[in-house]
Protein backbone atom coordinates (compact mmCIF):
# COMPACT_ATOMS: atom_id res chain seq x y z
CA UNK A 1 0.00 0.00 0.00
CA UNK A 2 2.85 2.41 1.30
CA UNK A 3 4.94 1.41 -1.83
CA UNK A 4 2.35 2.18 -4.34
CA UNK A 5 1.17 5.22 -2.96
CA UNK A 6 4.71 6.52 -3.46
CA UNK A 7 4.97 5.70 -6.54
CA UNK A 8 1.49 7.10 -7.28
CA UNK A 9 2.91 10.55 -5.69
CA UNK A 10 5.99 10.80 -8.39
CA UNK A 11 3.22 9.95 -11.22
CA UNK A 12 1.46 12.70 -10.37
CA UNK A 13 4.28 15.24 -9.47
CA UNK A 14 2.10 17.65 -11.05
CA UNK A 15 -0.75 17.93 -8.90
CA UNK A 16 -0.42 20.37 -5.74
CA UNK A 17 1.18 18.55 -2.66
CA UNK A 18 1.44 20.56 0.59
CA UNK A 19 4.46 22.94 1.21
CA UNK A 20 5.70 23.69 4.65
CA UNK A 21 6.81 27.46 4.29
CA UNK A 22 10.13 28.25 4.56
CA UNK A 23 9.60 32.36 5.31
CA UNK A 24 8.52 32.86 8.71
CA UNK A 25 5.46 33.60 9.73
CA UNK A 26 6.27 36.85 11.38
CA UNK A 27 8.31 37.70 8.20
CA UNK A 28 6.03 37.39 6.28
CA UNK A 29 4.05 39.61 8.32
CA UNK A 30 6.62 42.21 7.78
CA UNK A 31 6.91 42.07 4.64
CA UNK A 32 3.23 42.66 3.88
CA UNK A 33 3.07 45.82 5.99
CA UNK A 34 6.47 46.87 3.12
CA UNK A 35 4.63 45.69 0.34
CA UNK A 36 1.30 47.57 1.19
CA UNK A 37 -0.34 49.81 -1.59
CA UNK A 38 0.37 52.91 -1.59
CA UNK A 39 1.28 56.28 -4.79
CA UNK A 40 4.67 54.75 -5.46
CA UNK A 41 3.55 50.46 -6.06
CA UNK A 42 0.25 51.93 -7.79
CA UNK A 43 2.92 53.63 -10.14
CA UNK A 44 5.47 50.58 -10.94
CA UNK A 45 2.31 48.22 -11.22
CA UNK A 46 0.29 50.51 -13.92
CA UNK A 47 4.81 50.59 -15.52
CA UNK A 48 4.83 46.76 -15.51
CA UNK A 49 1.18 46.41 -16.57
CA UNK A 50 2.30 48.52 -19.74
CA UNK A 51 4.86 46.43 -21.49
CA UNK A 52 3.80 42.66 -21.52
CA UNK A 53 7.58 42.25 -21.10
CA UNK A 54 8.15 43.89 -18.57
CA UNK A 55 5.13 42.19 -16.84
CA UNK A 56 6.58 38.61 -17.42
CA UNK A 57 9.56 39.18 -16.34
CA UNK A 58 7.93 40.36 -13.26
CA UNK A 59 5.54 38.02 -12.85
CA UNK A 60 8.51 35.06 -13.02
CA UNK A 61 10.34 36.88 -10.45
CA UNK A 62 7.39 37.03 -8.17
CA UNK A 63 7.04 33.09 -9.33
CA UNK A 64 10.46 32.34 -8.02
CA UNK A 65 10.35 33.79 -4.69
CA UNK A 66 7.23 33.11 -4.02
CA UNK A 67 7.83 29.34 -5.50
CA UNK A 68 10.79 28.59 -3.37
CA UNK A 69 8.86 30.15 -0.27
CA UNK A 70 5.84 28.80 -0.55
CA UNK A 71 5.28 26.52 -3.18
CA UNK A 72 3.25 29.18 -4.76
CA UNK A 73 1.84 27.86 -8.11
CA UNK A 74 1.17 31.35 -9.40
CA UNK A 75 -3.15 31.39 -8.97
CA UNK A 76 -2.60 34.93 -9.27
CA UNK A 77 -4.69 35.87 -5.95
CA UNK A 78 -2.95 35.68 -3.31
CA UNK A 79 -4.65 34.25 -0.10
CA UNK A 80 -1.31 34.22 2.36
CA UNK A 81 -1.51 37.18 4.30
CA UNK A 82 -4.81 35.68 5.49
CA UNK A 83 -3.79 32.26 5.72
CA UNK A 84 -0.64 32.33 7.98
CA UNK A 85 1.73 32.90 4.99
CA UNK A 86 1.10 29.22 4.15
CA UNK A 87 -0.21 28.62 0.51
CA UNK A 88 -3.29 26.89 0.46
CA UNK A 89 -3.24 26.05 -3.11
CA UNK A 90 -0.45 23.84 -2.55
CA UNK A 91 -3.99 21.00 -0.82
CA UNK A 92 -4.25 18.23 -2.95
CA UNK A 93 -7.60 19.64 -3.00
CA UNK A 94 -7.07 23.20 -3.12
CA UNK A 95 -8.91 24.30 -0.46
CA UNK A 96 -9.08 27.75 0.68
CA UNK A 97 -11.40 27.82 3.60
CA UNK A 98 -9.54 25.56 5.97
CA UNK A 99 -8.77 21.70 5.91
CA UNK A 100 -10.41 18.73 4.96
CA UNK A 101 -12.03 16.14 7.27
CA UNK A 102 -9.31 14.07 6.41
CA UNK A 103 -6.23 15.46 8.25
CA UNK A 104 -4.53 12.04 9.99
CA UNK A 105 -4.59 12.90 14.02
CA UNK A 106 -0.52 13.10 13.49
CA UNK A 107 -1.56 16.04 11.50
CA UNK A 108 -0.51 14.12 8.18
CA UNK A 109 -2.62 15.24 4.68
CA UNK A 110 -4.67 12.79 3.76
CA UNK A 111 -3.25 12.77 -0.16
CA UNK A 112 0.20 12.05 0.80
CA UNK A 113 0.59 10.58 4.39
CA UNK A 114 3.81 12.12 4.34
CA UNK A 115 3.42 15.17 4.16
CA UNK A 116 2.03 17.26 7.16
CA UNK A 117 -0.89 18.94 6.16
CA UNK A 118 -0.47 22.69 4.44
CA UNK A 119 -3.89 24.11 6.90
CA UNK A 120 -2.49 22.94 10.06
CA UNK A 121 0.97 25.15 9.42
CA UNK A 122 -1.61 28.09 8.06
CA UNK A 123 -3.22 27.79 11.95
CA UNK A 124 -0.68 27.09 13.89
CA UNK A 125 1.10 30.02 11.98
CA UNK A 126 -1.95 32.48 12.81
CA UNK A 127 -2.55 31.30 16.01
CA UNK A 128 1.02 32.16 17.18
CA UNK A 129 0.55 35.58 15.78
CA UNK A 130 -2.70 36.30 16.70
CA UNK A 131 -4.27 36.09 13.70
CA UNK A 132 -6.88 33.07 14.00
CA UNK A 133 -9.63 35.51 12.95
CA UNK A 134 -7.81 35.64 9.74
CA UNK A 135 -8.94 31.96 9.46
CA UNK A 136 -12.19 32.67 9.75
CA UNK A 137 -13.05 34.93 6.44
CA UNK A 138 -15.04 33.61 3.43
CA UNK A 139 -12.47 32.69 0.73
CA UNK A 140 -14.85 33.13 -2.59
CA UNK A 141 -14.00 31.07 -5.33
CA UNK A 142 -10.96 31.52 -7.42
CA UNK A 143 -11.19 32.65 -10.83
CA UNK A 144 -9.88 30.10 -13.01
CA UNK A 145 -8.78 33.38 -15.74
CA UNK A 146 -5.86 34.42 -13.94
CA UNK A 147 -4.01 31.73 -13.38
CA UNK A 148 -0.12 33.36 -14.15
CA UNK A 149 -0.96 37.02 -13.20
CA UNK A 150 1.41 38.35 -11.06
CA UNK A 151 -0.75 38.98 -7.45
CA UNK A 152 1.81 41.62 -6.64
CA UNK A 153 0.15 43.74 -9.09
CA UNK A 154 -2.97 43.18 -8.87
CA UNK A 155 -2.72 43.51 -4.98
CA UNK A 156 -0.99 47.33 -5.46
CA UNK A 157 -4.02 47.74 -7.79
CA UNK A 158 -6.55 46.75 -5.67
CA UNK A 159 -8.01 43.95 -7.35
CA UNK A 160 -7.99 41.54 -4.92
CA UNK A 161 -10.27 43.49 -2.09
CA UNK A 162 -12.94 41.26 -2.44
CA UNK A 163 -11.53 37.44 -2.30
CA UNK A 164 -12.75 37.10 0.64
CA UNK A 165 -14.84 37.74 2.87
CA UNK A 166 -16.51 38.62 6.48
CA UNK A 167 -20.08 38.05 8.27
CA UNK A 168 -23.09 35.98 7.41
CA UNK A 169 -24.25 38.59 4.83
CA UNK A 170 -21.94 38.97 2.58
CA UNK A 171 -22.78 38.00 -1.14
CA UNK A 172 -21.01 35.04 -2.74
CA UNK A 173 -19.90 37.28 -5.81
CA UNK A 174 -18.04 40.23 -5.19
CA UNK A 175 -19.74 43.28 -5.80
CA UNK A 176 -16.68 43.88 -8.87
CA UNK A 177 -17.54 41.01 -11.64
CA UNK A 178 -14.20 39.45 -11.73
CA UNK A 179 -14.21 40.04 -15.75
CA UNK A 180 -14.18 43.55 -15.50
CA UNK A 181 -11.31 44.23 -13.26
CA UNK A 182 -8.68 43.83 -16.05
CA UNK B 1 -48.07 -4.97 3.94
CA UNK B 2 -49.12 -1.64 4.62
CA UNK B 3 -47.43 0.99 4.05
CA UNK B 4 -46.55 3.48 7.14
CA UNK B 5 -48.09 7.16 7.39
CA UNK B 6 -45.15 9.38 5.45
CA UNK B 7 -43.23 10.77 8.38
CA UNK B 8 -42.69 14.52 8.92
CA UNK B 9 -39.71 15.67 6.49
CA UNK B 10 -36.15 16.33 7.86
CA UNK B 11 -36.93 19.86 8.16
CA UNK B 12 -40.16 19.71 9.77
CA UNK B 13 -38.30 16.92 12.26
CA UNK B 14 -35.76 19.62 12.84
CA UNK B 15 -37.47 22.81 13.07
CA UNK B 16 -39.72 20.68 16.47
CA UNK B 17 -36.71 20.57 17.91
CA UNK B 18 -37.40 16.24 17.96
CA UNK B 19 -34.49 13.74 17.69
CA UNK B 20 -34.07 13.49 14.08
CA UNK B 21 -32.70 10.31 12.38
CA UNK B 22 -31.03 10.14 9.07
CA UNK B 23 -28.96 7.04 7.63
CA UNK B 24 -26.48 6.33 5.14
CA UNK B 25 -27.61 4.82 1.90
CA UNK B 26 -24.88 3.61 -0.92
CA UNK B 27 -25.94 3.26 -3.74
CA UNK B 28 -24.87 -0.33 -5.84
CA UNK B 29 -22.02 -1.04 -8.29
CA UNK B 30 -24.37 -1.48 -11.16
CA UNK B 31 -27.18 -0.75 -12.54
CA UNK B 32 -29.59 -2.61 -10.47
CA UNK B 33 -32.81 0.17 -9.21
CA UNK B 34 -33.82 -2.43 -6.64
CA UNK B 35 -30.61 -2.54 -4.69
CA UNK B 36 -31.50 1.07 -3.39
CA UNK B 37 -35.25 0.50 -3.02
CA UNK B 38 -34.29 -2.78 -0.79
CA UNK B 39 -31.97 -0.82 1.79
CA UNK B 40 -34.21 2.52 1.66
CA UNK B 41 -37.33 0.10 2.17
CA UNK B 42 -35.70 -1.30 5.48
CA UNK B 43 -35.41 2.09 6.38
CA UNK B 44 -38.44 3.44 6.07
CA UNK B 45 -40.47 4.24 9.18
CA UNK B 46 -37.36 4.58 10.81
CA UNK B 47 -35.56 7.22 9.88
CA UNK B 48 -36.65 11.34 8.76
CA UNK B 49 -34.46 10.44 5.50
CA UNK B 50 -31.70 8.63 4.19
CA UNK B 51 -28.39 10.14 2.94
CA UNK B 52 -27.65 8.78 -0.76
CA UNK B 53 -24.10 9.22 -1.29
CA UNK B 54 -21.81 10.29 -4.08
CA UNK B 55 -19.75 7.47 -5.51
CA UNK B 56 -18.57 7.61 -1.84
CA UNK B 57 -14.53 7.28 -0.89
CA UNK B 58 -14.28 8.29 -4.81
CA UNK B 59 -15.66 4.61 -5.79
CA UNK B 60 -17.87 4.53 -8.68
CA UNK B 61 -21.47 4.20 -7.67
CA UNK B 62 -24.65 4.84 -9.35
CA UNK B 63 -25.11 8.55 -9.07
CA UNK B 64 -26.42 10.42 -5.96
CA UNK B 65 -29.32 11.95 -7.86
CA UNK B 66 -30.71 8.85 -9.62
CA UNK B 67 -30.22 7.25 -6.44
CA UNK B 68 -32.56 9.94 -4.35
CA UNK B 69 -34.80 9.66 -7.08
CA UNK B 70 -35.01 5.86 -6.12
CA UNK B 71 -35.13 6.52 -2.42
CA UNK B 72 -38.17 8.81 -3.35
CA UNK B 73 -39.89 6.34 -5.21
CA UNK B 74 -39.05 4.07 -2.13
CA UNK B 75 -40.94 6.41 0.07
CA UNK B 76 -38.12 7.80 2.24
CA UNK B 77 -36.71 11.17 1.52
CA UNK B 78 -33.28 11.57 0.61
CA UNK B 79 -30.96 13.80 1.53
CA UNK B 80 -28.52 13.88 -1.33
CA UNK B 81 -24.73 14.11 -0.83
CA UNK B 82 -23.07 16.29 -3.66
CA UNK B 83 -18.98 16.82 -3.57
CA UNK B 84 -16.50 19.17 -5.13
CA UNK B 85 -14.53 16.07 -6.50
CA UNK B 86 -15.92 15.34 -10.04
CA UNK B 87 -17.63 18.42 -11.04
CA UNK B 88 -16.61 22.07 -11.61
CA UNK B 89 -18.87 25.23 -10.58
CA UNK B 90 -21.14 24.62 -13.71
CA UNK B 91 -21.46 21.41 -12.93
CA UNK B 92 -22.19 21.74 -9.58
CA UNK B 93 -24.53 24.14 -10.01
CA UNK B 94 -26.53 22.25 -12.74
CA UNK B 95 -26.97 19.27 -10.41
CA UNK B 96 -28.46 21.03 -7.24
CA UNK B 97 -31.13 22.75 -9.47
CA UNK B 98 -31.96 19.23 -11.32
CA UNK B 99 -32.16 18.07 -7.22
CA UNK B 100 -34.84 20.66 -6.67
CA UNK B 101 -36.37 20.45 -9.93
CA UNK B 102 -36.33 16.32 -9.60
CA UNK B 103 -38.27 16.94 -5.97
CA UNK B 104 -35.45 16.48 -3.65
CA UNK B 105 -35.89 18.33 -0.22
CA UNK B 106 -32.42 18.13 0.91
CA UNK B 107 -28.50 18.34 0.01
CA UNK B 108 -25.73 17.68 1.78
CA UNK B 109 -22.84 19.79 0.51
CA UNK B 110 -19.04 18.64 0.71
CA UNK B 111 -15.32 17.93 -0.76
CA UNK B 112 -15.21 14.66 -1.16
CA UNK B 113 -12.46 12.37 -0.87
CA UNK B 114 -9.49 12.65 -3.21
CA UNK B 115 -9.91 10.12 -6.02
CA UNK B 116 -6.36 8.76 -5.25
CA UNK B 117 -7.33 6.60 -2.97
CA UNK B 118 -10.51 5.32 -4.88
CA UNK B 119 -11.32 2.92 -7.59
CA UNK B 120 -9.48 5.32 -10.25
CA UNK B 121 -6.80 6.52 -8.95
CA UNK B 122 -5.81 8.25 -12.40
CA UNK B 123 -8.88 9.96 -12.67
CA UNK B 124 -8.30 14.04 -12.69
CA UNK B 125 -9.85 15.68 -9.42
CA UNK B 126 -11.76 18.70 -9.46
CA UNK B 127 -12.15 20.90 -7.02
CA UNK B 128 -13.22 23.86 -8.52
CA UNK B 129 -15.00 25.14 -5.08
CA UNK B 130 -14.53 23.94 -1.54
CA UNK B 131 -17.18 22.63 0.63
CA UNK B 132 -17.71 25.90 2.12
CA UNK B 133 -18.01 27.70 -1.21
CA UNK B 134 -20.03 25.18 -2.09
CA UNK B 135 -22.62 26.11 0.63
CA UNK B 136 -22.69 29.51 0.20
CA UNK B 137 -23.30 28.94 -3.72
CA UNK B 138 -26.20 26.90 -2.70
CA UNK B 139 -27.59 29.41 -0.32
CA UNK B 140 -26.98 31.96 -3.08
CA UNK B 141 -28.93 30.33 -5.56
CA UNK B 142 -31.67 29.84 -2.94
CA UNK B 143 -32.15 33.07 -0.93
CA UNK B 144 -31.06 35.29 -3.98
CA UNK B 145 -32.11 33.68 -7.13
CA UNK B 146 -28.83 33.96 -8.36
CA UNK B 147 -26.12 31.72 -9.54
CA UNK B 148 -21.99 32.12 -8.91
CA UNK B 149 -21.56 34.24 -12.42
CA UNK B 150 -25.32 36.71 -10.92
CA UNK B 151 -27.64 35.37 -14.02
CA UNK B 152 -31.28 34.48 -12.09
CA UNK B 153 -32.96 31.24 -11.35
CA UNK B 154 -36.43 31.38 -12.05
CA UNK B 155 -37.74 29.98 -10.33
CA UNK B 156 -34.86 29.35 -7.09
CA UNK B 157 -34.58 26.04 -5.74
CA UNK B 158 -35.49 25.54 -2.34
CA UNK B 159 -33.38 22.55 -0.56
CA UNK B 160 -32.12 22.39 2.97
CA UNK B 161 -28.54 23.48 2.90
CA UNK B 162 -26.30 20.68 5.07
CA UNK B 163 -22.39 20.20 5.90
CA UNK B 164 -20.67 17.83 7.14
CA UNK B 165 -17.75 18.55 9.89
CA UNK B 166 -14.95 16.21 11.53
CA UNK B 167 -14.76 17.14 15.04
CA UNK B 168 -11.79 14.65 15.54
CA UNK B 169 -9.03 16.04 12.79
CA UNK B 170 -6.70 18.33 13.47
CA UNK B 171 -6.18 21.35 14.03
CA UNK B 172 -8.80 20.50 17.01
CA UNK B 173 -8.95 24.80 17.83
CA UNK B 174 -10.74 25.23 14.73
CA UNK B 175 -12.89 22.54 14.09
CA UNK B 176 -16.06 24.53 15.50
CA UNK B 177 -14.71 27.73 14.10
CA UNK B 178 -15.07 25.62 10.58
CA UNK B 179 -18.56 24.79 11.17
CA UNK B 180 -19.03 28.58 11.86
CA UNK B 181 -17.81 29.05 8.34
CA UNK B 182 -20.24 26.50 6.90
CA UNK B 183 -22.99 27.78 8.69
CA UNK B 184 -21.95 31.85 7.80
CA UNK B 185 -22.19 30.16 4.25
CA UNK B 186 -24.66 28.98 4.75
CA UNK B 187 -25.67 25.21 5.99
CA UNK B 188 -28.76 24.61 8.03
CA UNK B 189 -27.86 21.36 9.34
CA UNK B 190 -24.66 19.27 9.76
CA UNK B 191 -23.55 16.07 10.38
CA UNK B 192 -20.58 14.72 11.53
CA UNK B 193 -18.11 12.07 11.43
CA UNK B 194 -18.49 9.03 13.22
CA UNK B 195 -18.21 9.51 17.17
CA UNK B 196 -16.38 7.06 18.92
CA UNK B 197 -14.83 8.85 21.15
CA UNK B 198 -17.62 10.51 23.04
CA UNK B 199 -15.43 12.85 25.52
CA UNK B 200 -13.98 14.54 22.16
CA UNK B 201 -16.89 15.19 20.76
CA UNK B 202 -18.88 16.65 23.47
CA UNK B 203 -15.62 19.12 23.63
CA UNK B 204 -16.08 20.19 19.77
CA UNK B 205 -19.74 20.64 20.80
CA UNK B 206 -18.70 22.67 23.78
CA UNK B 207 -17.31 25.06 21.13
CA UNK B 208 -19.78 24.67 19.00
CA UNK B 209 -22.29 26.02 21.20
CA UNK B 210 -20.17 28.80 22.69
CA UNK B 211 -19.79 30.31 18.99
CA UNK B 212 -23.94 30.21 19.11
CA UNK B 213 -23.83 27.25 16.40
CA UNK B 214 -26.47 24.99 17.27
CA UNK B 215 -28.80 27.58 17.69
CA UNK B 216 -28.39 28.32 13.61
CA UNK B 217 -27.20 25.07 12.39
CA UNK B 218 -28.87 21.52 13.17
CA UNK B 219 -26.04 18.83 14.62
CA UNK B 220 -26.46 15.38 13.61
CA UNK B 221 -23.96 13.33 15.06
CA UNK B 222 -22.25 10.74 12.86
CA UNK B 223 -22.58 7.06 14.31
CA UNK B 224 -22.03 3.33 13.13
CA UNK B 225 -21.71 0.03 14.63
CA UNK B 226 -17.84 -1.72 13.99
CA UNK B 227 -19.28 -5.20 13.24
CA UNK B 228 -16.02 -7.25 13.45
CA UNK B 229 -11.81 -7.11 14.44
CA UNK B 230 -11.14 -7.22 10.57
CA UNK B 231 -13.84 -3.90 10.13
CA UNK B 232 -11.90 -2.20 13.25
CA UNK B 233 -8.87 -2.61 11.52
CA UNK B 234 -9.78 -1.56 7.93
CA UNK B 235 -11.64 1.38 9.37
CA UNK B 236 -8.70 2.35 11.18
CA UNK B 237 -6.26 1.89 8.39
CA UNK B 238 -8.17 3.10 5.64
CA UNK B 239 -10.88 6.02 6.08
CA UNK B 240 -9.55 9.31 6.58
CA UNK B 241 -10.01 11.33 9.70
CA UNK B 242 -11.43 8.42 11.45
CA UNK B 243 -10.56 8.43 14.96
CA UNK B 244 -11.62 4.88 17.04
CA UNK B 245 -10.26 4.74 20.62
CA UNK B 246 -8.81 1.74 21.67
CA UNK B 247 -12.27 1.55 24.19
CA UNK B 248 -13.84 0.25 21.20
CA UNK B 249 -11.39 -2.94 20.43
CA UNK B 250 -11.26 -3.80 24.17
CA UNK B 251 -14.96 -4.00 24.35
CA UNK B 252 -15.06 -6.02 20.48
CA UNK B 253 -12.37 -8.33 22.13
CA UNK B 254 -14.00 -9.54 25.79
CA UNK B 255 -16.74 -10.66 23.78
CA UNK B 256 -17.06 -14.51 22.14
CA UNK B 257 -15.93 -14.00 18.18
CA UNK B 258 -20.04 -15.06 17.30
CA UNK B 259 -21.28 -12.16 19.40
CA UNK B 260 -18.70 -9.36 18.24
CA UNK B 261 -21.56 -8.12 15.69
CA UNK B 262 -24.53 -7.82 18.18
CA UNK B 263 -21.87 -6.09 20.73
CA UNK B 264 -20.98 -3.55 18.27
CA UNK B 265 -24.77 -2.62 17.76
CA UNK B 266 -25.39 -2.30 20.98
CA UNK B 267 -22.36 0.10 21.43
CA UNK B 268 -23.71 1.66 18.43
CA UNK B 269 -26.78 2.47 20.23
CA UNK B 270 -24.95 2.88 23.97
CA UNK B 271 -23.13 6.01 22.04
CA UNK B 272 -26.54 7.28 20.52
CA UNK B 273 -27.93 7.43 23.47
CA UNK B 274 -24.73 9.49 25.17
CA UNK B 275 -24.78 12.08 22.09
CA UNK B 276 -28.03 12.60 22.37
CA UNK B 277 -27.65 13.89 26.06
CA UNK B 278 -25.72 16.67 24.97
CA UNK B 279 -26.78 19.75 24.88
CA UNK B 280 -27.10 20.91 21.25
CA UNK B 281 -27.42 17.88 19.22
CA UNK B 282 -30.59 17.51 17.32
CA UNK B 283 -30.14 13.96 16.06
CA UNK B 284 -27.91 11.42 14.74
CA UNK B 285 -26.92 10.34 11.34
CA UNK B 286 -26.45 6.23 11.09
CA UNK B 287 -23.57 5.01 9.05
CA UNK B 288 -23.90 0.62 8.25
CA UNK B 289 -22.41 0.55 5.10
CA UNK B 290 -23.27 -3.14 3.94
CA UNK B 291 -25.40 -3.28 7.00
CA UNK B 292 -28.27 -0.55 6.23
CA UNK B 293 -31.04 -3.57 7.10
CA UNK B 294 -29.60 -4.03 10.27
CA UNK B 295 -30.15 0.07 11.17
CA UNK B 296 -33.62 -0.48 12.46
CA UNK B 297 -32.24 -3.01 15.47
CA UNK B 298 -29.29 -0.39 16.37
CA UNK B 299 -32.26 2.10 16.67
CA UNK B 300 -34.66 0.31 18.44
CA UNK B 301 -31.99 -0.14 20.88
CA UNK B 302 -31.00 2.91 21.52
CA UNK B 303 -34.35 3.50 22.04
CA UNK B 304 -35.41 5.39 18.99
CA UNK B 305 -38.29 3.27 18.18
CA UNK B 306 -41.29 5.55 15.79
CA UNK B 307 -45.14 5.50 16.70
CA UNK B 308 -46.20 3.17 14.07
CA UNK B 309 -43.46 1.32 12.85
CA UNK B 310 -41.29 -1.71 14.65
CA UNK B 311 -42.64 -4.76 14.74
CA UNK B 312 -42.00 -6.02 11.30
CA UNK B 313 -38.51 -4.45 11.48
CA UNK B 314 -36.71 -5.84 14.33
CA UNK B 315 -34.81 -9.17 13.64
Amino acid sequence: MNTAGRRGARSIAAWPRPVRPRLPAWLGYRIQRLLAPNACYRWLAGWLERSPARYRAFAAAEQAAKGELFGCRMCGQCTLPVTGYACPMTCPKQLRNGPCGGVGSDGSCEVYPDIRCVWLEAWERAERHGRVADLHLLQRPVDHRRWGESAWVSYWHGRDDGLWAAGDASAIRDSVPAAERR
Amino acid sequence: MTVPPSPPSLRSRLESAQTAVTAEVGPPRGADPEAVRRKVEALRGWVDAVNITDSQSAHVRLSNWAGSILALAAGVEPVMQLTCRDRNRIALQSDLLSAAALGVPNVLLMTGDHPRFGDHPDAKPVFDLDSVQLVWTARTMRDEGRLLSGRTLDPPPHWLIGAVENPFAPPAGFRAARLGKKVAAGAEFVQTQFVFDVPAFTRWMTGVRELGLDARCKVLAGVGPVRSLRALEYMRGNVPGLWIPDEIGRRLRGVPPGRVADEAMTMCAEIIQQVLRIPGVSGVHVMAPGFEHGIPEILARAGLTRAGVGSGHAH
